[in-house]
């Protein structure tokens, strides 16, 4: 799948151009594998991934990638301290139960972590909460209230708070969305649709 | 016999041929005169070994792929014997030109097992200094005997490294034996449908049916030879097995309470439920297949399979291994339940080495690493290319194959 036929993975590509060639990437909530297919393929990186779809980890497999079923929050922290060079998460810390403590385990096993997510603070999510008093929907939140996965949406302000209060450093930062494709960052809190931050551990010297 | 459906046939069962496959075989032979001095410290010589080989060794001799019987299996895995074979080999679905081992791709090796009765040396054959069978004179082999023994019939087909040695339940353990005590043979490891130790159920199931066995009066502390073989205790012992490798929920969608020939209870101790058929039908049919001390001898190795066991941990033992894994269990396995292939997976995690896994949704029991083909295939198919693509040198291993040049960590060659 292209990422043009599916606007929630638009972030592949961004996500591709922040990974160091020949890294070595842990991807959670890998799918069937098309992320660390592009990132073998255009970075050489050497990649492993964890998804909790049995029929995914198997679509992962039959491509000859190396995947472990399971959930992210629990396998992520099997993993000894530093032992990747990038942890992505894409387009899941909204569904996960506990997102601090998993960003905290991406950033232990990671020398850096990659992070993107849908951003709730999108002016047309504004709007049709606003306006039209419902629950938003949207090309990348395409859930009706009872139906969805995400727990804990977020704008990308509350994102960027969140990691200055952590003491988690962004290091790279990609809005997505518009009809140019890319956000500048003043406008990126109404205009994003998708937020695409790498993240490392901020050290105090 | 007609094909076996799921929950409904078992271990070892008939595996009715299928057109493709790898087509008439032959068990052949290995004569170890040396022997081999056992974990017990016994030495036990000489040792024959059984195997059949299928496909072609490459030049580079990087394709063979080693697979490891269960309990009751043999070195038959895959064809038939003669033309008119009514069962193929005990892993046909999985061995053949296209299936999940690819007899066009890989050259592929069964053996029986040390202790067997299907060729090589086990307590019925013949001691040399008596003239007589072993019997309980037979010493007390391991898995990881069993496993050194497969290594000089690798040796011996001129194999130094492996690409992969899978196998099933017992198959399972002497692969994950093989990664950790021949690491430099081993290219990856397939585990299925097994755990890094014997449970404690695991050894009582087993321990009901070796005392099956030792209490029927025919079994005369092993030296039945001269007469009739203790066949009432090894078909209990068989019963007790099937049990274990069935699910409740296959159990009652291929036998519910279904009468068997009657619409009315017998109101007699006789044969009422097809359950009770099913299981002694499996029994008796074992006993004309099996020897009754190679049961009680292979059930032992396997209580005694503990991978941890005199290391620090499981991940210390592990940590040896140099292998990719690919761990596998299925949902309905409460024999060698998922919980315990997850353990093996934390240990490897931890250790930062190469592993995948993936548990496959069937309601077959344990008995599913035989019967669920078609889920297992594409997958066992994919890792086998990746890991060939990686040894190969980054050549298509798939998609994934350009990790052939992994840079650093302990997934890079040599490094673990």
């Amino acid at each position: 799948m292209s990422p043009s036929e599916n606007p929630a993975r638009a972030d592949h590509r961004q996500i591709v151009r922040l990974v160091e060639r020949r890294a070595k990437v842990l991807d959670l909530g890998c799918g069937d594998g098309d992320l660390l297919a592009l990132l073998a393929r255009e970075r050489e990186a050497t990649g492993f991934g964890v998804e909790i779809s049995a029929a995914a980890v198997r679509a992962c497999l039959q491509r000859g990638l190396a995947a472990v079923q399971g959930d992210i929050a629990e396998t992520v922290g099997e993993y000894p301290d530093g032992s990747f060079d990038t942890v992505i998460l894409s387009h899941t810390l909204q569904e996960l139960a506990d997102p601090a403590r998993v960003l905290d385990e991406m950033l232990r096993v990671g020398r850096d972590a990659i992070v993107s997510f849908p951003n709730f603070g999108h002016v047309a999510i504004r709007l049709s909460y606003v306006l039209r008093g419902r629950m938003p929907k949207s090309r990348v939140l395409p859930f009706e209230w009872y139906d969805t996965p995400n727990v804990h949406l977020m704008t990308v302000l509350d994102f960027e708070r969140f990691c200055a209060a952590r003491g988690i450093e962004i290091l790279d930062r990609e809005y997505l969305g518009g009809p140019f494709g890319r956000v500048p960052a003043v406008l990126a809190n109404l205009l994003a649709e998708t937020a695409v931050f790498r993240l490392r551990r901020r050290r105090y010297s | 016999m007609s094909r076996p459906d799921p929950g409904a046939s078992s271990v070892a069962l008939c595996a009715a041929p299928q057109r493709g496959g790898v087509g008439v075989v032959e068990t052949r032979v290995l004569e170890l005169p040396d022997g081999l001095e056992l974990e017990s410290g016994a030495r036990l010589a000489p040792i024959t070994v059984a195997y059949e080989t299928y496909g072609r060794l490459a030049p580079d001799r990087r394709n063979a792929v080693l697979v490891c019987h269960a309990l009751s299996g043999d070195a038959h895995a895959a064809g038939l014997h003669t033309p008119d074979d009514r069962c193929a080999g005990w892993f046909d679905d999985f061995i053949g030109p296209g299936r999940a081992f690819d007899t066009d791709r890989w050259f592929v090796i069964c053996s029986n097992v040390l202790g067997g009765c299907k060729g090589t040396t086990g307590p019925s054959s013949i001691d040399p200094r008596t003239g007589l069978p072993y019997g309980l004179s037979f010493p007390v082999v391991t898995l990881r005997d069993m496993v050194a023994v497969q290594r000089r019939l690798v040796a011996h087909l001129g194999i130094d490294r492996l690409l992969a040695v899978a196998g099933g339940s017992m198959g399972g353990m002497q692969a994950l034996r093989w990664a950790v005590d021949h690491p430099d043979a081993v290219a990856s490891c397939l585990a299925i449908a097994t755990a890094p130790r014997q449970s404690p159920q695991a050894i009582a199931f087993h321990e009901i049916g070796r005392q099956a066995i030792q209490a029927d009066p025919a079994w005369r502390n092993g030296a039945y030879h001269a007469g009739p073989a203790p066949d009432a205790g090894l078909a209990v012992a068989r019963m007790v097995g099937h049990i274990t490798y069935l699910s409740e929920a296959a159990m009652q969608a291929k036998f519910g309470r279904r009468l068997r020939g009657k619409e009315e209870f017998g109101y007699d101790l006789g044969n009422d439920f097809e359950v009770e058929s099913y299981l002694r039908h499996q029994g008796d049919a074992f006993t004309r297949r099996f020897d009754a001390n190679s049961y009680l001898y292979i059930t032992k190795a396997i209580d005694y399979f503990d991978l941890g066991r005199g290391e620090r941990s499981l991940a210390a033992a592990l940590a040896r291994a140099r292998a990719s894994f690919l761990l596998m269990s299925f949902s309905s396995d409460w024999l060698y339940p998922t919980a315990q292939t997850r353990e093996l997976l934390r240990a490897l995690l931890l250790n930062g080495q190469d592993a995948s896994f993936c548990e496959i949704d069937s309601a077959a029991g344990h008995d599913a690493f035989l019967l669920e083909h078609e889920r297992m295939a594409p997958v066992l198919r994919g890792f086998l290319e990746r890991v060939h693509g990686r040894w190969t040198g980054g050549g298509d291993g798939g998609e994934g194959g350009v990790l052939a040049q992994g840079r650093k960590g302990p997934e890079g060659e040599g490094s673990a």
